[in-house]
């Protein structure tokens, strides 16, 4: 990095607003406060936390979605300057003993759904945003020139400034912001970046990345808070950047009461890892890619737009072939003291196409979304073409997830002669063509072009064709992967009926991080009835909503087992590891913890958040319905590839005698059948989870666990 | 070159002088605990357990706060150390240690005090 001209970026910096605050420690896990900053008027100001908001939203995901309920209007949108950006950490947060501890959730108005949207997302800035004094960190209002906001743990100081000279893409910008408040060469660790990049000025589907120096390479990492357009809401209040520096970190920041049951507790964890990760997971060698060829056995691998799940070519993206890719042999943890390392690099990697071509750069992953959703789900075979689409998708701040499944319904629009060349401005979007998926990239860089269409995400491109093109809606509808307007993520739901509720029930919209039952309910029948599954698709969705009230990372508890899990009573809860979540909770906070309060503690926040969405416009029934591609096969070609599947289907399970039909007709029983399986799952979810038929929690239920608050209990009121 | 504390368990009389010394070097206490080097008798001998300077754990330190010095002696430098204990897990001896009420791990570091007690010889500081 050139010194002479990051010092010159930073002599441009013009200092708009500072805070002082009084540097305490971090207690029982807790700081007690949380930062408020406006970019219209620059206020900066802190927060107290009382005990009741502790009590009833436990901190991470729940402060996030309490401060932004208090800050918003029921009219909102997110590009009103009261929406906000919230960024929390939670009480378990950053220590450094239990693996999978680093994490920050984001919170925002999604400009895709309108509904809070909620990511989970890795890097240093939550950990040192937390030891740097604040609980969580919330922004509102909208500033009028490009600016940073930097927080300064060492000293006590929040300041905001203006930054022009500064990159946007995040590759970049990420380095020029640590070197430039890294307190000198060498101390790079101590800073971390928020930022997002060129395409977030123009398109939908974007993300936050989250930087984490990494000692070894000499580089900035990056981790994304990807789903729902939280990079296109961080620049229309003209963020470029989210700067934290804190220096102090040690094994005890965090002050927990219990330091040896948190140390006992990690370093169990750990000796398991180290014997178990090799031959269960492989997380250390090729992290969550390693799902690849795993979902492709058992037809899970989305392929042309979730038509299909399984293709001879899918060998290419195996994760063995991105192995060889990966610079590996070290460990890559997002955060301190994480040695299931799952992040992946590949160093010295050179771009063919975009404005970094022939520069060489370090990228991230890819991990096994990216790979499939810029992969398998495109067609596109080559692994160097999926490392550029993710390298352009991170450092433009865009979603993999969101932008392979929006090119993928693009892709199969082109192949339906919905789009021509004519209509994607010259781009030939035929399945496989890794140059027009790139530059559909780069054009939501430019700000030109078809890639604005595709940047607006499935939802909106179902109506432009409709209207502009004179599409048929049914099929638009049929095959766009969205719900709720944000775009599914890649696995395919066509044969678990738990795992179509598992996407499309979940709040923020269709995305694995509620649920994951494939396994459980396709594979093993482990979940054979609506109770059954109603009782998984309660209790996952509490489960794994509990580590963003915390702060963790979801993996350590399920990617790695020890060796008795199979013998246990509930192995798909591996019991052992909850134990863990419910000793190292107790070892921080001092708090009394079981298994049935960790459910409670996130019951609370997930039905607050569910009435958020309801107060927002969203959150009703109409919304947990999945396109038919999720459910079953939607075009003739689909049925017709798996005829023997879907005739027992409709034998055995409808009970249809289909001798004589055509193969139209059977499409509509199957159809017909599977969307009225799907009816009764969600009424015997919306039972068990405590809401009405219309998906609407009841105030009795509210009652029960503790959140009928008064301004919850009158927005519920209107509803019933 | 490394710089180890090479051992001979058919030597080793499970005095336990060695654990005592490198306790009080270490700690100032005497407590076996607190010692680099273990000593476990078994029923087909003892078992004398200490650093042999691999280098295991610095692979895995993510602070690299593990380093190695000129004499090929792997030294944990606290300031930087984050107290993950990922380099405990990863010590394919289980020579790497920690104890109750610390923060920092430790090791032996070749300091030849133990052998220097030793009264059998079963410990010996080589280079090689």
């Amino acid at each position: 990095m050139d010194t002479n001209k990051i010092s010159a970026m930073k002599a441009k910096h013009k200092l708009l607003a500072e805070y002082k605050y009084e540097l305490k420690p971090v207690i029982k896990g807790y700081n007690k406060r949380t930062l408020y900053i406006n970019l219209s008027d620059n206020a900066i100001k802190e927060k107290p936390v009382s005990d009741e908001m502790i009590d009833k939203f436990t901190g991470g995901k729940g402060f996030d979605l309490k401060l932004m309920w208090d800050a918003v209007k029921d009219t909102t949108k997110w590009n009103d300057p009261e929406n906000e950006i919230c960024i929390s950490f939670g009480p378990l947060c950053g220590n450094t003993n239990y693996p999978g501890s680093g994490k920050s959730i984001v919170t925002t108005i999604s400009p895709l759904t309108g509904i809070p949207v909620d990511c989970n997302v890795g890097g240093h800035f939550g950990p040192y945003t937390k030891f740097a004094g604040f609980d969580a960190l919330e922004l509102q209002g909208k500033a009028t020139e490009d600016v940073i906001v930097f927080i300064d743990g060492d000293k006590g100081t929040v300041q905001i400034f203006t930054a022009p000279d500064e990159d946007l893409n995040s590759h970049i910008v990420a380095e020029q912001f640590i070197h430039e408040f890294a307190d000198a060469p060498g101390k790079e660790q101590f800073v971390s970046v928020v930022s997002s990049g060129q395409a977030s000025e123009h398109v939908l589907i974007t993300c936050l990345n989250f930087s984490f120096w990494d000692k070894r390479r000499q580089v900035a990492r990056l981790k994304q808070a990807g789903r729902g357009g939280t990079g296109t809401v961080f620049r229309d209040k003209h963020l470029k950047a989210l700067v934290v520096k804190y220096s102090g970190l040690k094994g005890d920041t965090n002050h927990p009461v219990d330091m040896e049951t948190l140390q006992k507790t990690g370093l169990k964890l750990h000796n398991e890892i180290e014997k178990g990760d090799a031959s269960q997971c492989r997380m250390r060698a090729e992290g969550t890619a390693h799902l690849m060829e795993i979902m492709d056995d058992y037809d899970l691998l989305p392929i042309k737009n979730f038509k299909y799940g399984t293709l001879p070519e899918a060998r290419a993206l195996a994760s063995w072939e991105f192995r060889k890719l990966f610079t590996q042999d070290m460990p890559d943890g997002c955060w301190y003291g994480c040695s299931l390392s799952c992040c992946k690099a590949v160093d010295n990697f050179i771009p063919r196409t975009g404005p970094y071509k022939g520069q060489k750069v370090c990228v991230d992953g890819p991990e096994y979304e990216t790979a499939a959703g810029c992969g398998s789900n495109l067609c596109i075979w080559s692994p160097r073409d999926v490392v550029e689409i993710n390298f352009y998708c991170d450092t433009y701040g865009v979603d993999t997830i969101s932008f392979g499944t929006s090119t993928a319904f693009a892709m199969e629009c082109y192949e339906y002669g919905i789009l021509n060349k004519e209509r994607t401005g010259g781009l030939d979007l035929t399945w496989g063509n890794a140059d027009a998926a790139l530059e559909l990239l780069h054009q939501m860089a430019r700000g030109e072009g078809f890639g604005l269409i595709v940047g607006q995400g499935v939802r909106r491109m179902k109506k432009l064709f409709a209207e502009q093109y004179g599409a048929d809606p049914q099929l638009l509808q049929d095959m766009g992967m969205e719900a709720k307007g944000l775009e599914y993520s890649q696995y395919m739901s066509k044969e678990s009926l738990a795992q179509q509720g598992g996407y499309t029930l979940a709040l923020k919209g269709p995305q694995h991080d509620e649920a994951w039952l494939i396994f459980m309910d396709m594979v093993n029948n482990h979940i054979p009835t609506f109770e059954d599954k109603a009782e998984a698709l309660h209790y996952f969705p509490m489960f794994r909503t509990w580590f963003g009230l915390q702060g963790l990372c979801k993996l350590p508890w399920n990617d790695i087992e020890p060796e008795d899990n199979a013998q246990t009573d509930e192995p798909a809860k591996v019991p052992e590891h909850v134990q863990n979540y419910v000793d190292i909770y107790t070892a921080i906070t001092g708090k009394p913890m079981d298994k049935h309060e960790l459910i409670r503690q996130s019951e609370r926040v997930y039905n607050f958040q569910k009435v958020f969405c309801l107060r927002m416009g969203g959150g009703l029934r109409e919304g947990d319905i999945p396109p038919y591609r999720a459910m079953g096969p939607v075009t003739e070609e689909e049925y017709l590839s798996r005829a023997e599947r879907y005739d027992k289907a409709l034998k055995e399970k409808a009970g249809i005698n289909i001798d004589g039909m055509s193969v139209q007709d059977k499409m509509k029983a199957l159809r017909d059948y599977r969307y009225d399986q799907y009816d009764q799952l969600v009424d015997a979810v919306y039972k068990r989870k405590g809401w009405t038929k219309a998906g609407i929690p009841t105030l009795e239920h509210l009652k029960n666990i503790g959140m009928d608050l008064p301004e919850v209990v009158e927005v519920v009121k209107r509803f019933l | 070159m490394k710089k180890y504390l090479k051992t001979y368990p058919e030597k080793c009389i499970a005095c336990r002088v060695c654990e005592s010394t490198c306790s009080q070097v270490y700690f100032k206490v005497d407590d076996a605990e607190k010692s680099c080097i273990r000593i476990t008798e078994l029923a087909d001998g003892n078992d004398i357990n200490v650093c042999n300077q691999c280098q295991a754990c610095v692979a895995v330190c993510p602070t690299l706060a593990l380093k190695v010095n000129p004499q090929g002696v792997v030294m944990v430098d606290k300031s930087l150390c984050i107290s993950c204990y990922m380099c405990v897990a990863a010590c394919p001896t289980k020579s790497m240690r920690r104890h109750l009420n610390g923060l920092n791990p430790f090791k032996c570091v070749s300091c030849g005090m133990c052998a220097k007690n030793c009264p059998t010889e079963a410990i010996k500081i080589v280079t090689e």
